[in-house]
């Protein structure tokens, strides 16, 4: 099990009490579509993904970074069990929404970069190290039930 | 593949460091080895500690070479050649593919520390596609 120690919760907790679950979300998503454009594979009924100012301002894309992200809150309420909470998620991205799990290791990514530009340097390098290893355990997890 | 609208904004980016590049490339070699530690085992000759000469020294050596980089965009292979070599035959880095995966992760993030909203989506697609192509130019020679 990943052991998190009291500071990078402290890290965790102290960046997440000051993020827009909704901003950031729409700005992840966004950006993954934009940045890693075969991304958009998964979400052909989105409506018009045609130029970085499409995406930025698609409702759909919005609300799904929301959803996204919000669920991504409930794993940093629950670090402690980030395999169980995940399970359902797991089998249905594997399941149902045939993603690739590379994909969460590449929005992960995008996420801390997200973070970087709200935060500036308050995004320090013991802030990020803490949230590249959270955004890679919640890959793992998601990843886990796929088969 | 870099579009023309991509280099500009590269250029610009590059263009806002104005002489921050021994910082930047510091902070975010500092970022690499603090976030992904097996990186550090390229470097077991140096002194890891933060604000070290060595770090920032190499940070200042491997920023100036993307400096380089940039400025001839349109023939990266040849630009990078040199760096090429060093990096398939005597260093031996493990495949760019990962290790410079996580540097160009750093640099992203460090840039995006100084430059906040003006590190737009376009632009961090541009220098992602940038440091793409660098690793992809790096790892040519490796077999």
């Amino acid at each position: 099990m990943v052991q998190w120690t009291a500071e990078e919760k402290q890290l965790i907790a102290g960046i997440w009490g000051r993020v827009s679950v909704e901003e950031c979300g729409a700005e992840a998503l966004a950006r993954l579509l934009i940045v890693y454009p075969w991304t958009q594979r998964f979400f052909d009924n989105f409506g018009n993904l045609s130029s970085p100012t499409a995406i930025v301002g698609n409702p759909r894309v919005r609300a799904h970074g929301k959803k996204v992200l919000t669920s991504f809150g409930e794993a940093i309420k629950n670090l402690d069990n980030l395999k169980g909470t995940y399970s359902k998620l797991s089998e249905l991205h594997c399941e149902k929404l045939h993603v690739d799990p590379e994909n969460f290791r590449l929005l992960g990514d995008i996420l801390v970069i997200v973070l970087a530009t709200h935060f500036t340097k308050d995004f320090t390098p013991a802030c990020q190290a803490t949230w590249q290893k959270l955004v890679g355990v919640v890959a793992h997890a998601l990843a886990r039930n796929y088969h | 593949v870099l579009t023309a609208e991509d280099k500009k904004l590269i250029q610009q980016v590059w263009g806002k460091l104005g002489g921050a590049e021994e910082e930047v490339g510091a902070d975010a070699l500092w970022r690499m080895f603090h976030s992904y530690p097996p990186t550090k085992t390229y470097f077991p000759h140096f002194d890891l500690s933060q604000g070290s000469d060595q770090i920032r020294a190499h940070g200042k050596k491997v920023l100036c070479a993307l400096s380089g980089a940039i400025k001839n965009l349109d023939n990266l292979s040849q630009a990078l050649s040199e760096l090429s070599n060093l990096h398939a035959y005597n260093l031996r880095v493990d495949p760019p593919r990962f290790s410079l995966q996580f540097l160009s992760q750093c640099l992203q993030v460090s840039l995006a520390t100084r430059l906040g909203k003006e590190y737009t989506p376009e632009v961090h697609s541009a220098l992602d596609k940038f440091m793409s192509a660098v690793a992809s130019v790096l790892a040519e020679k490796y077999r």
